[in-house]
């Protein structure tokens, strides 16, 4: 779907050839999993770089999660935040890691809304009429 | 013998009667697998790749739930062991299930590790090693790089 263009990478489209008739909400389960799982996470993290004397162990152990959950949906952008996060972790750099983190977490509360209307419109047309792979 | 894509005789393949092909047909395998992963996620899409291979797969979340697993009685054909996890890693969990004497096919999956934890993860006892996100195809190349078994 050209809406999720740029957004999400080949992963996403290897979730939706794991779908089935006999799975045929796999995609959104997994999808719906990510945005609770990452909706914590991001909490955690925004408290630990607003929390005193950042913890980078902290910092990067949800980071770390964050990434991988992100780049098993093929969440390419937040994906490529997370990156540009670990970057300035790296060199302790708490100013470029808040503002990497806001960019974060743009991209993905607007990832959430594409996806949002993209399963609705798939629940609407009906799986035979939007094909598959078409995101890139 | 069945050869597998680099001209290896598969003989783990051959000996669960499994197809010369790039995708294993549910009917051709008989392999069991174990998941050992904390990440919810990395669980389902795990089980969804070996469920599409026709393979029975069991979930566990750290490395001490592998030991515990296997402790209880269970054997698996293939262990997808993760990296970082709480309790116990997937190192450590490695190493001590081949101190236990387990020869199972355990592949490390995990997510851009440095070397020298490659390294270490490898050295625990690995068979394979992928970099998350695990795909069909990555999968099937694990199934085919193994030395016979049992």
């Amino acid at each position: 779907m050209q809406m999720l263009q740029g957004y999400l990478d080949e992963q996403f489209i290897q979730l939706e050839e794991l779908q089935d008739d006999e799975n045929p909400n796999f995609v959104e389960e997994i999808v719906t999993l990510f945005f609770n799982d990452s909706a914590r996470l991001l909490q955690n993290i925004e408290q630990t770089l607003v929390s005193g004397p950042i913890d980078f162990a902290k910092l990067d152990n949800y980071m770390h999660q964050f990434k991988g959950s992100s780049s098993s949906i093929g969440a390419k952008r937040v994906k490529n935040g997370c990156t540009r996060f670990k970057d300035y972790y790296m060199a302790g750099n708490a100013e470029g890691c808040i503002r990497t983190f806001l960019q974060v977490k743009r991209e993905h509360a607007i990832l959430r809304t594409k996806l949002e209307a993209y399963f609705q419109l798939a629940r609407q047309a009906g799986p035979s009429v939007i094909p598959r792979g078409q995101v890139r | 013998m069945l050869k597998s894509k680099n001209g290896m005789e598969d003989g783990f393949l051959s000996s669960v009667g499994a197809r010369p092909s790039t995708m294993l047909g549910p009917a051709a395998t008989k392999i069991t697998a174990l998941v050992v992963d904390d990440d919810t996620i990395n669980q389902m899409i795990h089980r969804r790749l070996l469920d599409n291979q026709g393979i029975r797969n069991q979930v566990v979340g750290n490395g001490k739930e592998a030991i515990d697993v296997h402790c209880s009685g269970k054997n698996f054909d293939l262990i997808l062991m993760d990296m970082d996890m709480p309790v116990m890693n997937g190192i450590e969990a490695t190493r001590k299930l081949r101190a236990m004497g387990i020869r199972s096919i355990i592949a490390g999956v995990s997510a851009n590790s440095r070397d020298q934890e490659k390294q270490e993860f490898m050295e625990a006892g690995l068979d394979d090693y992928q970099e998350k996100p695990l795909t069909t195809s990555k999968l099937v190349s694990i199934l085919h790089k193994v030395n016979k078994n049992g």
